[in-house]
């Protein structure tokens, strides 16, 4: 009962962690990379900007007034009242 | 008992467990035992179709006729020599389903997906006599004129002016922008 000898390929041994570090370390900073430009230019910087906007002409007496017109403070009420 | 071989199942099934798992076919085979009652025993190796442990601690027949004996000890020589209807015999000695045969598609999933939708019907049901019986009248503050007051209370506040929600009511034309 002899058998002639088939063999198959002898299968990758080493350096298993280190091919795949080499395949998924570039993808994984150029994700990371992506996400934090991303969320940037499109959270932070509008986000600066529409503060900048808001305080550029801001009139903080004027704006005090008007809510005081409206009468939701209790230590000073509309005037006239 | 850790060391018992657990069926070779490198899980943490226990034989009980596995037991419960598999078909009945290891309570059906042709084993030489005579039981009253339909108990397994579990102290006697055991035999099972499982997808993932593929070969059991027993062959399927262990009792054999006369010419299956035969049959095994033909299989003792060059297998070569042996026919395809032999090999398929001897294949069916050892095991009780093909992989095929194990993995042929049932129709649970007709009863898993009914029972759900009864439950959600049930559920549903439940849930429509409650807000009819159980649920205690609505605080004013779910009212039209309540909600429109707390708005302009808000927008008076200038609450988020910048980003949020007075960023969206223009105060000059007193509007939504």
């Amino acid at each position: 009962m002899s058998y002639s000898k088939m063999s198959l390929a002898k299968p990758v041994m080493r350096g298993l962690l280190g091919k795949r570090l080499r395949f998924h370390l570039p993808i994984a900073f150029a994700l990371s990379l992506m996400a934090a430009a991303a969320f940037k230019f499109g959270v932070t910087e509008p986000r600066k900007r529409a503060y900048a906007d808001f305080y550029k002409n801001y009139d903080a007496t004027k704006e005090f007034n008007n809510m005081r017109e409206a009468g939701i403070f209790e230590s000073v009420r509309p005037t006239g009242k | 008992m850790l060391h018992l071989k657990l069926g070779r199942v490198g899980c943490l099934l226990t034989r009980r467990a596995m037991v419960a798992l598999t078909d009945s076919g290891a309570r059906l085979s042709t084993h030489g035992h005579h039981e009253v009652s339909d108990q397994l025993d579990m102290s006697q190796p055991m035999y099972w179709d499982r997808l993932d442990t593929p070969l059991p601690d027993r062959p399927w027949k262990d009792v054999l006729d006369a010419t299956d004996k035969s049959l095994k000890q033909k299989e003792k020589g060059p297998w070569s020599a042996l026919s395809k209807e032999e090999k398929i015999a001897l294949y069916r000695l050892k095991f009780n389903h093909t992989y095929p045969e194990m993995k042929r598609p049932s129709q649970e999933w007709k009863t898993v997906i009914g029972g759900m939708f009864i439950f959600f019907g049930i559920t549903g049901l439940v849930v429509i006599w409650q807000s009819f019986y159980v649920y205690p009248p609505q605080p004013p503050t779910f009212g039209e004129d309540w909600q429109a007051k707390q708005v302009q209370r808000m927008l008076d506040m200038r609450i988020n002016p910048i980003e949020g929600f007075s960023a969206k009511w223009d105060y000059e034309k007193k509007q939504w922008k």
